[in-house]
């Protein structure tokens, strides 16, 4: 076997191969290139790539719509948010919007626990974690699936966000949590803090993206893929199928998790507008244009999707959303697997050609 | 696949992720020495200067935000038939705030740091100015925010061409008292406007001999009202204090009509129904019922005429003008003002220059207020007639100075 054939074959190689490539232009290449502005975009974009990943597990693999990531989303972003929001507060004071609102006199007891970075940065991860392992278990055990889990998912994202605009006094509302202006003592107003969040960002995808990897491999993402295809089945042979969508969907909840915390980084503020019904949507849709069951398709699909609506809109900013609701029309009528498939597509329809002529 | 091989895979991952990192890091506070701050300055070397206009064109606000621009558009368009400021023409460019409110922050952004705008207008809910306003105080740039809103703001880089308050929800409270109101039903959509407002109707009831009899929420976008109409039906209040925004209307004034309740045993005071709202809810559910604003199209001043008939002439006979996109078309030549006494479109001159800049306005004079960057503005409250249309019924006589945080009103000294 020639060296090249070793690199192009699907295996490790090409995996470390693909990896470094993807570091390379994510670590190096764009903060060459793009101008701060753009980068911040960027940071925002992989956010969303990062939930991608996960979604891809879950229903990519796991056959489990979640229409509700917003949800873990928001778990982590508020985790976050609240606890940047009290490192810049001085001693003794109450956040901005506490003190605007005066509902409150003293910091609520929930509020508390995140003052410490040593307990806020963990659950942003942990939480959501923990919320969907519960969930889990309660939904799957219950065999519920298709379209009934993919309400009951999104019935939640709702209700998070409307219990958040209701507390306008201990959340900030509708308004959510703004003028964030430090990580962790650092300035996010300079440019090379801010950088430094695009490379943490990046970073989180990339590792995002190996974990999920090393769990589509291994005999674990096997298994998910017969629970998705075949529950029964599964069941017959001694596994049990809860159990198995269970960790997937726990794992994606953390992702989605790690990703609001990045957000609020890239982004300096976090509201409910943010996590409700329609972005946690816009997640799913993100992933089905990249193609569900791939590894990259998802990410790189929230990813495109995101850049092609600034893009779209900064261009057209009358008839833009045209432009959005085409390609979304045109991606599921002629490649339901997303642009992953693209190349198999292409490939398929030249192949046939051929055949045709000769019959 | 051996286990042995992924695992090496994933080391191998890993170690080149953290070395690329590093390497990042390293090149990139190599280069910080050279790289500028980002603070932001207006390109205005060519003949003409940017202004930014940011308005939801997309989703559930662009309804309302729209005529904001097209307003802000039309003023541009005036300005620069007189002649521009300081002899440039005035070249808007237009993004699309979506109504999601980060993404008001990106674009907000875009404005300032790649199209170098001199200012911008536009912004409509709360939740979108909250966002905006720190990238604006990041880069030192500045917002023209043009509706009427909660207050307990002043950013030093915002200006605020609405009605804070004390121009808007005092006046149409002492429009109540004065006509014998005393129990008062609170409605309004969740969200922080009417929350805010309604915080301050408490206070003003406890303070004037009122009582409120209810305060109901209902999601943005929520159209079933028939318990709130319901319970305001069997409460009997002698007003209620309408903050419902949006599409919500349409169904609270359908199933108000519908129990039976009537402007004259029930008189409704909205404060975010205006003429463009009101042809979209009915004017047949709106006939009598109250609103309290700072200008309507009917509003007779000659400057009111002068603006009515350039917007139908502009955008067609049967668009109705309303008191945001009135304060927008304010916002650009107060702008203009200020840079004009400047001498310079330098956003620190500006502001500078701000202080006592007056505007024969189709609402009235208004007042530019230094300390706040809010303007003095006269309150009107208004009665819908038949045909949708808004007539003046009472007005404050003169303008109302801005005091955004309730400062001189002693009721309100538990509020902020």
């Amino acid at each position: 076997m020639s060296a090249l054939d070793r690199l192009t074959r699907p295996g490790p190689l090409r995996a470390a191969l693909g990896f470094g490539l993807g570091a390379l232009v994510l670590l190096v290449v764009a903060p060459a290139t793009l101008s701060q502005f753009r980068l911040d975009l960027l940071a925002k974009y992989l956010c969303f790539g990062i939930v991608a990943v996960g979604i891809g597990l879950a229903w990519g693999r796991g056959g489990m719509l979640t229409l509700g990531q917003g949800v873990y989303f928001g778990i982590g972003a508020y985790a976050m948010a609240m606890h940047l929001k009290l490192a810049q507060t001085p001693p003794g004071e109450l956040p901005d919007f506490m003190q605007l609102y005066g509902e409150v006199t003293e910091l609520p007891l929930w509020w508390q626990p995140f003052r410490q970075a040593s307990v806020a940065v963990p659950a942003t991860v942990l939480l959501p974690m923990l919320v969907a392992f519960v969930l889990g278990q309660a939904v799957f055990r219950r065999r519920i699936k298709g379209p009934y889990f993919a309400i009951l998912s999104q019935a939640l994202a709702a209700a998070m966000a409307i219990l958040i605009v209701g507390q306008q006094g201990t959340t900030g509302g509708t308004n959510g949590l703004t003028d964030i202006t430090s990580f962790f003592g650092y300035d996010l107003g300079d440019p090379v803090n801010r950088t430094t969040v695009y490379v943490v960002v990046a970073v989180c995808l990339l590792g995002c993206l190996a974990v999920a990897r090393q769990l589509m491999q291994s005999r674990y993402g096997e298994l998910l893929v017969a629970v998705r295809d075949a529950p029964e089945r599964v069941r017959f042979l001694g596994y049990d199928p809860a159990n198995v969508q269970t960790f997937a969907y726990t794992v994606a909840a953390g992702m989605a998790g790690l990703a609001g915390a990045m957000f609020v980084c890239a982004v300096q503020a976090i509201n409910p507008a943010s996590i409700d019904i329609v972005p946690s949507i816009a997640f799913v849709i993100g992933v089905a244009v990249g193609g569900r069951a791939t590894l990259l398709g998802p990410a790189l699909g929230a990813i495109g999707v995101a850049w092609l609506t600034t893009a779209a809109s900064e261009a057209l900013a009358d008839r833009w959303t045209y432009i959005q609701g085409g390609l979304f029309i045109l991606v599921v009528a002629f490649l339901p697997n997303g642009l992953a498939s693209l190349p198999r597509v292409v490939g398929d329809a030249v192949r046939r050609r051929p055949a045709e002529v000769t019959s | 696949m051996s286990r042995q091989s992924t695992r090496r895979t994933a080391l191998t991952a890993l170690a080149a992720t953290v070395a690329l990192t590093l390497a990042a890091c390293g090149a990139k506070s190599g280069e910080t020495s050279t790289a500028t701050t980002a603070a932001a300055t207006a390109d205005t070397t060519g003949g003409t200067v940017k202004v930014g206009l940011l308005n939801s064109l997309s989703g559930t606000m662009a309804i309302s935000e729209v005529t904001v621009r097209d307003s802000l558009l039309l003023a541009v368009e005036q300005i620069n038939a007189s002649g521009g400021v300081l002899g440039k023409k005035i070249e808007p460019v237009s993004e699309d705030g979506a109504s999601d409110w980060p993404t008001f922050a990106e674009k907000a952004q875009k404005l300032i740091s790649v199209d170098k705008v001199a200012a911008t207008f536009g912004g409509w809910t709360s939740a979108s100015r909250k966002q905006m306003l720190p990238v604006f105080e990041k880069n030192k740039a500045l917002l023209f925010y043009p509706v009427q809103y909660e207050g307990l703001e002043a950013s030093p880089y915002i200006f605020y061409t609405g009605a804070t308050t004390n121009q808007q929800i005092i006046p149409a409270l002492d429009y109540l008292k004065g006509e014998g109101k005393k129990t008062l039903f609170l409605v309004g959509s969740d969200y922080v406007f009417p929350r805010t407002a309604n915080k301050e109707i408490r206070a003003y009831a406890e303070a004037n001999g009122m009582t409120v009899v209810d305060e109901q929420y209902k999601p943005l976008g929520n159209t079933e009202f028939s318990a709130i109409v319901d319970k305001i039906k069997s409460s009997k209040p002698d007003a209620v204090f309408n903050t419902l925004n949006g599409d919500s209307n349409v169904a609270f004034w359908k199933q108000y009509k519908s129990v039976g309740l009537e402007a004259a045993t029930t008189p409704v005071m909205s404060v975010s129904i205006a003429e463009e709202e009101a042809k979209a809810i009915g004017p047949q559910y709106l006939s009598g019922q109250l609103v309290a604003w700072n200008y309507y199209m009917t509003t007779d001043t000659p400057k009111n005429k002068e603006f009515v008939a350039a917007y139908k002439a502009k955008y067609g006979e049967d668009k109705p003008t309303s008191d945001p996109m009135e304060a927008a078309y304010v916002s650009v030549f107060l702008w203009k003002a200020m840079v004009e006494k400047a001498g310079s479109f330098d956003v620190e001159k500006v502001k500078a220059a701000a202080d006592g800049i007056t505007f024969d306005a189709p609402e009235g004079l208004v007042t530019v207020d230094g300390s706040n960057q809010h303007i003095a503005k006269t309150a009107r409250i208004g009665k819908i007639g038949d045909d949708g249309t808004i007539t003046e019924v009472w007005n404050s006589g003169k303008p109302i100075e801005p005091d955004p945080f309730l400062k001189t009103y002693d009721w309100a000294a538990g509020l902020s």
